[in-house]
């Protein structure tokens, strides 16, 4: 077996570190977002990527990243209660350690999209793990073409990152569509699926590049709608979830196809990720 | 001086038609506006025409008994919307409402069918348009039944 340097990762790639809770801000009634202080002082990462996040005594989980890359004394966070380790995350509060192993894996490639138009669209969480590339693009919006922000939920009540869409829609060198599964006649917004505001958006299909996160049968629907406007499968870019538990590629847990998912991913293109995502596990 | 033909050929849902069957559809067609909150149809009533949103959302309403109205899907500028006149009982399965100043074209349904009958071409054609447009909306319903971004079980 080659040895952990060989595989890209650091030799305490499978100790944590014990990170300080700093703020715990509710996002949505079971989805926090958490602050946490790193105990080196910085905390430095690219979009897309992940850490492995442990409550003491309960688990360890994998959760992405959520804050902008450039803020580097904090690590940010979005977690949503799904099970006991996520549970106990959501709990936590100012002054609870955590640990913290990584980040981990692939990254959104924002620097090849520089210069052309940038597509991201988001549906539920998915907002979260794809939040940091939108800090990065914006710190450097005039390398860039037009950006579109397309963003889905389940209804209005489930919207992440309010404050943030409001900021974002403000912008004039932005387009931000949003629109949900579901709503009753106060909602003034959009109601329908996140592929539709595809149709929507301004940009170059040929000159475009897309990072879709949530779901996904929703990333696969809005690939194949991306593709249907024209842009290639090699510009199209998701990040994909499964059963992360080391990190670096050692236990095997995420494997997919000849991939893993913790250090070949999580962020893949579709033209790379499509053929395994069609073989059906029986 | 530029005809509600030609004009209708460059929309993408009548793209690519030929000239006479525009010419044909443009007799049918007759501008809609409508106000803020106004009614553009209701559940239940004669389906007698078919519109194409040139400027404006429309929300598409379901009322079930004892609630209040559930926005099924908004439908925005370059849509087109209302296909309950081609098929029976030709009655609105939704309530239409202007959420914005809207700027339609109607078409009159008894002329589309008139149109449609007289010339099996046009009408396959235009059927063929609308089938594009339904599969499109029942693949968007599926996927919101789904519920896909709920918590995972």
């Amino acid at each position: 077996m080659a040895p952990l340097a060989e595989l890209g990762s650091s030799p305490q790639a499978m100790a944590p570190a014990w990170f300080s809770v700093r703020r715990v801000r509710p996002e949505l009634a079971d989805t926090v977002t958490i602050d946490l202080v790193p105990p080196r002082g910085a905390f430095t990462f690219a979009p897309g990527q992940f850490t492995m996040l442990s409550v003491f005594g309960i688990g360890e989980i994998p959760i992405s990243i959520s804050g902008d890359p450039a803020e580097t004394a904090t690590l940010t966070q979005t977690v949503r209660a799904v099970g006991a380790v996520s549970t106990a995350v959501v709990g936590l509060r100012a002054g609870d350690l955590v640990g913290v192993r990584g980040p981990f894996g692939s990254s959104w490639p924002v620097t090849h999209a520089r210069g052309r138009d940038v597509v991201i669209v988001a549906g539920g969480i998915g907002l979260a793990p794809i939040r940091p590339t939108i800090c990065a693009v914006l710190a450097e919006r005039d390398r860039f073409n037009r950006v579109a922000i397309l963003y889905g939920a389940r209804s209005p009540n489930d919207l992440l990152f309010t404050d943030d869409l409001a900021t974002w829609r403000a912008r004039f060198d932005l387009e931000v569509l949003v629109t949900v599964d579901s709503a009753g006649r106060g909602w003034h917004g959009g109601v329908g699926v996140v592929t539709k505001l595809i149709d929507r958006a301004p940009f170059d299909p040929a000159r475009t590049t897309a990072f879709v996160c949530g779901p996904e049968v929703m990333m696969r629907f809005s690939a194949e709608r991306l593709m249907t406007a024209g842009v290639p499968a090699r510009d199209i870019n998701v990040s994909m979830e499964r059963n992360m538990q080391c990190g670096i590629g050692l236990c095997g847990h995420c494997q997919f196809g000849p991939t893993f998912v913790c250090k070949d991913g999580p962020v893949y293109r579709w033209s790379d990720i499509a053929p395994l995502l069609a073989v059906r596990e029986t | 001086m530029t005809t509600l033909a030609e004009i209708l050929g460059t929309h993408p849902f009548f793209f690519g038609m030929r000239p006479e069957h525009l010419d044909i559809i443009a007799r049918c067609a007759t501008p809609a506006d409508f106000g803020t909150g106004k009614t553009i149809f209701t559940a239940g009533d004669e389906a007698d025409a078919c519109y194409l949103l040139l400027d404006g959302d429309v929300a598409l309403e379901l009322v079930a008994p004892g609630q209040g109205p559930h926005v099924i899907e908004t439908l925005h500028s370059g849509e087109i919307f209302g296909w309950s006149w081609l098929v029976e009982p030709y009655r609105w399965m939704f309530d239409a409402q202007a959420l914005t100043e809207v700027r339609a074209i109607r078409f009159d349904a008894k002329c589309l069918w008139a149109a449609k009958e007289a010339d099996p071409q046009l009408g396959f054609d235009l059927l063929r348009r609308f089938v594009a447009v339904i599969v499109d909306r029942m693949q968007a319903a599926r996927m919101q039944l789904m519920d896909i971004y709920g918590a995972p079980r």
